[in-house]
């Protein structure tokens, strides 16, 4: 394999990696602050208790998150430096604004938010809550402007092969940038219901009854079915966006090779690029000119138009395409149908008697928001390909000349200790639910903590 | 010459001088937190954790200035970005190892099953060390321009062992301020052990640097640079003495003087970075590139500079807040 090969594997594995994290703390963060204010609201105690176990899941991913990013930072430089020099003027600002205006507030309000409740007024915890949250979603949008600006670019000029910035507004606003994110934050909100859910399941099978458990799984299963249909509407939007901005990748994800009308939804097909035709092909007739056009005689782009006269492929490789497309879709169906009959067993037997088969699909969906995200981000990202910027920079053209030998020795290593992490992170969130469950619930343990001792001790009287 | 009337001059000055304190910052601030990591071992059971608690609230936002020195150096300077870091691929690499395993064992080591914990405990000094260890070879190679010959390597091998003793002295220096009693007394025993990296690893570069080019010779060895330099070295070596004082007297009633050492530590950080940036200066990429060839466009620099002065103040008001906030002695990891 060469050096270029090589790079997309390890650039993929390190993003991979690193978005399985921030998917959950993004939406985690605003759960979180949602359990500290209703325990506010309230002073229902399963709210603190849901917080306290939740938190712990959100301080390991959090921190999963930040090295993984570090790692990010680095990678365009040791692998991608020709993307920085042709595109710098654009990406630069919008990287620089992450990090100034997102990573700071999210690191240094995350230790307060930890770890400073028994050393800050409750208010002053809850705003670090709130900003940890706010920080994470700002990082999710600066991140999404410039991935969204590599798909669909405008607002710059190209000057001596370099890009220069023209209009910054058009740039931030480009054409694909709402709908992706938009998206994004719909799969965290999504991820994040699913793995409530499961993880209370898990704790209600091994016997746990408490509210919080409850309580949890309730939000779990609520968020979950009031998200998704919006998540298939917003990915439908975004389809269309991408049909008119990026056909080819629409081609490779409908497996559809001519253009033309009346052009059928291929449900399962294995996409043979030899012989540009599909094999095995199940379809619904007029089907995807339905999706993307709405007639049954609309004019759906074909694979075919994208191949220069002298044989150049111009379009994406269109198995994994094909594949991850409907990866996610199929993940996305399984959490309509699940969260939905989630709803109907909640209204028939309430959180604490729910049958045991739709329990344990509970806890075999835990994780199901990380294969439907990364589905799609490999739908949207290798649907780009041949392009890193489309339509300006090329792939090939910024993959740095370090050794191909290099490449892969380092991403041997790193997909060793990705692997690992992932076992020890999967079986830690086991772990403390099984531990929670054992142990009695955080408000009724009757040691004083140390922030209550405080109040007590400021207010004697009381 | 009109510095602020040319943009293409001030801007990458100005930019050059913000990576440069975020580095800066993050040696001082990381250093002492990877130095924890590093006296990890030599701590026992209860330490430990008292050890990950004095950096507990702080290290995610101190990493993060790395990521704004290298953010920094991919968005003001693209070029030197690439050239730098394709060069340092591997001890890239190690590193970003090292600093992953170190972030996640720091969680897992709480929340892991209580039979796991040393496994972690043992991860979190590896990756502790893996990060220090390459940063000084990294160090060591921009020094000696980025090349891979066997005298360089050698060199690059000691500046790793002294950068990272240094960090542990910096280590050991926060915990002398942070703890008390029987492990205040065992941090002034680390420090006394560390000093020598530190000593030794600033006098290694000292010693190197001016020799690396005559360019840097004749900036550091020609009349009248080296009177007004000569405080330098002066007040390093001032600092030096100090420092042995200090740790030969220490611990004093009422926990009195406890903060100078990591003070002192800070400010020979401080004096050796900016005799490095003082010889590197104009040049990003040593001897090669300068920063105002390798400088984005004015216009882009111009909109960060924009949002810069804005939220940098913000930053370090708010990480002055968390330090303060988190005043004193440490105390054990809760979080309720």
């Amino acid at each position: 394999m060469d050096t270029l090969l090589l790079s997309r594997i390890q650039f993929g594995a390190n993003i991979s990696f690193h978005i399985l994290f921030p998917t959950i703390t993004i939406a985690l963060g605003w759960m979180l602050l949602f359990f500290k204010l209703r325990f506010s609201a309230t002073g229902d105690r399963k709210w603190m208790d849901a917080y306290m176990f939740w938190v712990k899941v959100f301080a390991l991913s959090f921190a999963m998150g930040v090295v993984s990013g570090i790692t990010m930072s680095f990678q365009f430089g040791t692998n991608w430096p020709g993307f920085m020099e042709t595109v710098g003027n654009v990406a630069g600002p919008l990287l620089a604004y992450e990090i100034m205006t997102a990573f700071f507030l999210e690191a240094v309000f995350l230790g307060i938010m930890l770890f400073g409740a028994s050393r800050v007024k409750s208010w002053v915890h809850t705003l670090a809550t709130f900003l940890v949250a706010f920080g994470t979603t700002m990082s999710t949008f600066w991140i999404i402007v410039l991935n969204s600006w590599m798909h669909t670019p405008q607002g710059y000029e190209l000057i001596d092969g370099v890009v220069h910035a023209t209009n910054w507004f058009e740039i931030v606003f480009n054409p694909s940038m709402p709908y992706r994110f938009v998206h994004m934050m719909l799969a965290s909100g999504l991820t994040v219901a699913f793995l409530f859910a499961g993880i209370s399941a898990l704790r209600m099978l091994w016997g746990d009854r408490g509210e919080d458990v409850k309580s949890a799984f309730r939000v779990g299963v609520i968020a979950g079915a009031g998200l998704i249909p919006l998540q298939i509407l917003a990915g439908d939007f975004h389809g269309l966006n991408t049909l008119e901005y990026q056909p080819a990748k629409v081609a490779a994800m409908e497996g559809n090779w001519e253009t033309g009308p009346n052009v059928p939804l291929v449900l399962f097909a294995i996409p043979d690029e030899e012989a540009r035709e599909n094999r095995f092909e199940i379809a619904i007739p007029n089907g995807a000119s339905l999706i993307l056009t709405h007639k049954a005689d609309g004019v759906v782009p074909g694979l075919n138009d994208f191949v220069a006269d002298d044989g150049e492929i111009l379009h994406p490789r269109v198995a994994p395409v094909f594949f991850s497309f409907r990866i996610m879709v199929g993940v996305g169906m399984a959490m309509l149908l699940l969260s939905w009959s989630g709803l109907a067993l909640l209204r028939r037997y309430g959180a604490g008697d729910i049958p045991k088969l739709p329990l344990y699909t509970f806890c075999a969906m835990s994780f199901s928001g990380w294969i439907a995200t990364l589905a799609g981000w490999y739908t949207t990202e290798i649907g780009r390909q041949p392009w890193l910027v489309q339509g300006v920079l090329a792939t090939k053209d910024a993959v740095s000349d370090v050794p191909a030998a290099m490449v892969l020795s380092t991403l041997i290593g790193y997909l060793i200790v990705y692997a690992v992490l992932i076992l020890a992170y999967i079986g830690v969130i086991t772990y403390l639910a099984l531990k929670a469950t054992r142990s009695e619930p955080y408000s009724t343990r009757n040691y004083p903590r140390r922030g209550e001792a405080r109040v007590a001790a400021l207010q004697p009287g009381e | 010459m009109n510095y602020f009337g040319d943009p293409s001059i001030w801007l990458p000055w100005t930019f050059a001088a913000l990576m440069g304190l975020s580095i800066l910052i993050y040696v001082v601030l990381d250093g002492f937190d990877l130095g924890v990591g590093l006296l990890m071992p030599l701590a026992d059971e209860d330490e430990k954790d008292r050890l990950v608690a004095s950096i507990g609230p702080f290290w995610d936002a101190n990493e993060t200035w790395l990521v704004l020195a290298v953010g920094l150096l991919l968005v003001a300077f693209p070029p030197a970005h690439g050239t730098i870091l394709t060069a340092l691929y591997l001890p890239v690499f190690v590193m970003l190892v090292g600093l992953i395993l170190r972030g996640v064992s720091f969680e897992m080591r709480a929340k892991a099953p209580i039979a796991q914990k040393p496994v972690w405990n043992a991860a979190f000094f590896v990756g502790s060390l893996m990060a220090s260890l390459s940063q000084g070879f990294m160090l060591g190679m921009y020094i000696m321009g980025l090349t891979w010959t066997l005298p360089h390597v050698a060199f690059e091998l000691l500046t790793a062992i002294f950068l990272t003793v240094g960090y542990s002295f910096i280590g050991s220096a926060w915990l002398i301020w942070k703890t008390e009693g029987q492990l205040q007394i065992r941090a002034l025993g680390w420090a006394k052990g560390g000093i020598w990296g530190l000593v030794m690893g600033i006098g290694a570069i000292s010693l190197a640097t001016p020799f690396v080019s005559t360019r840097i010779f004749d900036k550091w060895f020609s009349w009248p640079e080296f009177a007004y330099l000569s405080p330098l070295p002066i007040i390093s070596g001032a600092l030096v003495i100090f420092l042995w004082w200090q740790l030969a007297r220490l611990p004093l009633l009422n926990d009195r003087w406890s903060w100078t050492p990591f003070a002192a530590a800070t400010a020979l950080f401080t004096f050796a970075y900016g005799g490095l940036a003082y010889s590197f200066y104009p040049y990003v990429v040593p001897e090669k590139i300068t920063i105002y060839e390798a400088a984005s466009a004015p216009e882009s620099l111009f909109i960060i500079l924009i949002g810069t002065l804005f939220v940098l103040p913000a930053i370090l008001g708010y990480t002055i807040l968390s330090y303060y906030i988190f005043r004193g002695k440490a105390t054990a990891l809760r979080y309720d």
